[in-house]
């Protein structure tokens, strides 16, 4: 998009990355591997330095205060925003020359913090567009409503309500996505990203604005998606029951700096978050 | 029950009622035409009623279901009104059958405008934000010194053509088919009203087909949000260009219509005041709201030759209906009156 941004080469140091991936992930590849991703805006480092390992199947937590760079991460993740410095690597592939929609393409899919559906559409048309890229046909073949339109439209309505019922939502599915409650519009968002069939899910606070037996219900949501998809998971959330119920790995952003890594119990125990959420005494 | 039965979506219900429009008004005015009711000043209005629609249809497409603003879709409308135009004139003789003339006339007239919508498109679509209003406003005012300056002539070599000054020496019975500032004059008027209906109609079902498919749902999503269109995988430059470069086309046969239902056409007609004319269209009849278009159209079109009694006041009360038309349909008082209404119409619906 910008060719004023500089981008440093790339350095491909062989630094593991520090945090470690899940036991049952370990031989095998991650699926997201950062390498000292950084971002500036002018002056303003948002992000430094940032080097993150996901497993092929882990659920992985981004935390930290207000501020700290988590959704940058995400917008880097999804090249909504180019890194200053560092790599991405998506399944071993550096996505560098990526832009969102390929990023989208070569297997990370998103929610946002706030929310962003097709509001003017129906729930199943959201859905269907995340199918977009698995449907198979062509403008010609719409406007002259060959046989392809109506088998690929079959197949993609019924994929639709399959993947809304994950959510016991396929009853809303001629709804406008705009008019449902708010925790609908989240689940819906979490729905239409699974469509475009990632490899990695990032979900950005999706418990926000849930109350607890909604969460519980997320969470469980969650851990059903992974297994049933076998996919990554990345999310940003402040609902720490969220956080420490279900990820197995966790990353704390303050300042745009990686301050802890680690299970949530070694997490829960580091001197530096504490400091972080609660503040602390400088020297 | 619900599953694998075609099922009958409101928006399907919409496009049907809209059809059913359009082919009324037709069968209507027909057959008054054929009766000898109409008054001669409406039934010259007839083609010109549909190469609007099918503009303000056009229009709508860029407007109201790309969610872009175009500031200069007469421009287009005069490049397909000219190549249409020049091609019918040229082939007058080659081609004696006036019905297949129009249809080769018509297309060559999308087909242009299309290029141009190509050429505006690809530059100006990468770009996010208001940047299409300003360039299709240039484009229009381009367009117009464009073929203010443009000779063309034809010989029993072919066409020839030359720019700011006629330099074209026709050899024996050539003729001059535009010469500049004057346009195209003697045409041969082989527009009808009933060409007029079967592209209104073939326009509705290209919009309606491209809407409710794959990549209409992209378009629209682009309009909704674009952030998140590209976060689920849709190139937004293509199917901005889709749209677009569609709606310039039908924009460009609706010139061709035009064109060839008058006596003279000449490039000052389709200025910026006529892309103006055209958006109200959409603006009045709603946005992405295509019975809309087609209405506000048709009765914009009539208005000022139905208005002809205030002589000199025509154009402002033409104004003044304008603004009471606008703030009728924004009356809060009026919008409740008619949602009571509907919301009757569907309760009484759903208990039957």
């Amino acid at each position: 998009m910008s060719n004023t941004i500089k981008r440093e080469p790339t350095k491909l140091v062989p630094v593991p990355s520090r945090n470690k991936i899940p036991e049952r992930d370990a031989d095998k590849h991650p699926i997201l591997e950062c390498r000292h991703l950084g971002i500036d805006f002018g002056g303003l480092t948002a992000v430094n330095d940032l080097d993150l390992a996901i497993g092929r199947s882990e659920i992985a937590g981004l935390i930290g205060p207000n501020g700290a760079g988590k959704t940058t991460v995400f917008n880097l993740l999804t090249k909504v925003y180019q890194p200053t410095r560092g790599t991405i690597l998506l399944d071993g592939v550096d996505t560098h020359n990526m832009n969102t929609t390929q990023v989208n393409m070569a297997g990370i899919a998103r929610t946002f913090q706030n929310i962003r559906l097709f509001s003017n559409l129906s729930v199943e048309d959201n859905v269907k567009l995340g199918l977009h890229n698995h449907i198979k046909y062509g403008m010609w073949d719409g406007i002259f409503r060959l046989p392809s339109y109506w088998k690929e439209e079959k197949r993609a309505h019924e994929r639709a309500l399959e993947l809304l019922s994950i959510f016991d939502m396929q009853d809303l599915a001629d709804a406008k996505a705009g008019s449902l409650p708010y925790g609908a519009q989240r689940r819906l968002e979490i729905v239409r990203a699974l469509a475009t069939e990632p490899k990695l899910l990032l979900l950005d606070e999706p418990a926000a604005g849930m109350n607890p037996s909604e969460t519980a219900e997320l969470m469980e949501n969650i851990v059903k998606i992974r297994d049933t998809f076998n996919i990554a998971v990345l999310l940003i959330e402040h609902d720490m029951s969220l956080v420490m119920g279900i990820c197995e790995g966790i990353c704390v952003l303050d300042f745009g700096q990686t301050i802890a890594k680690g299970t949530p119990e070694e997490i829960q125990n580091d001197p530096e978050v504490i400091k972080a959420y609660l503040g602390g005494r400088k020297e | 029950m619900k599953k694998n039965t075609l099922r009958i979506t409101k928006t399907t219900k919409v496009n049907f009622a809209t059809y059913l429009m359009v082919i009324v008004a037709f069968v209507v005015l027909q057959s008054m035409s054929n009766a000898g009711m109409l008054k001669s000043a409406l039934q010259g209005q007839l083609v010109p009623i549909c190469a609007y629609v099918t503009m303000a249809l056009a229009l709508n497409l860029t407007v109201g279901v790309l969610g872009e603003l175009s500031l200069g879709h007469a421009g287009f409308m005069s490049v397909g009104a000219f190549a249409g135009a020049v091609v019918a004139s040229a082939l007058r003789d080659a081609i004696p059958a006036p019905g297949l003339l129009l249809a080769i006339s018509l297309l060559v007239g999308a087909a242009f405008a299309a290029i141009a919508g190509v050429l505006v498109g690809i530059p100006v679509l990468r770009l996010n934000g208001d940047y299409l209003a300003i360039v299709t406003l240039a484009f229009g005012e381009i367009i117009k010194s464009l073929i203010n300056n443009l000779y063309i002539g034809v010989d029993a070599k072919g066409l020839h053509s030359s720019f700011v000054q006629n330099t074209i020496a026709l050899g024996e019975g050539g003729r001059m088919i535009l010469s500049g500032p004057m346009g195209i004059p003697g045409i041969k008027k082989i527009s009808t009203f009933v060409a007029g209906f079967i592209l209104i109609m073939i326009t509705l079902v290209i919009i309606f087909d491209l809407v409710n498919s794959r990549s209409g749902r992209a378009i629209m999503a682009l309009r909704d949000n674009r952030i998140a269109a590209e976060s689920v995988g849709i190139h937004v430059t293509k199917y901005k260009m889709m749209a677009f470069v569609t709606s310039a086309a039908l924009a460009g046969a609706a010139g061709a219509l035009f064109a060839l239902g008058q006596n003279t056409i000449v490039a000052s007609k389709f200025d910026f005041n006529q892309s103006i004319l055209i958006l109200v269209f959409v603006v009045l009849g709603g946005q992405g709201r295509m019975w809309g278009s087609i209405i506000a159209a048709a009765a914009l079109t009539v208005l000022p030759e139905l208005l002809r009694e205030f002589a000199d006041y025509r154009m402002l009360v033409y104004a003044i209906v304008l603004i009471l038309v606008m703030l009728l349909t924004n009356n809060p008082t009026l919008k409740n009156f008619f949602g009571t209404i509907t919301a009757k119409f569907r309760k009484s619906e759903k208990g039957a």
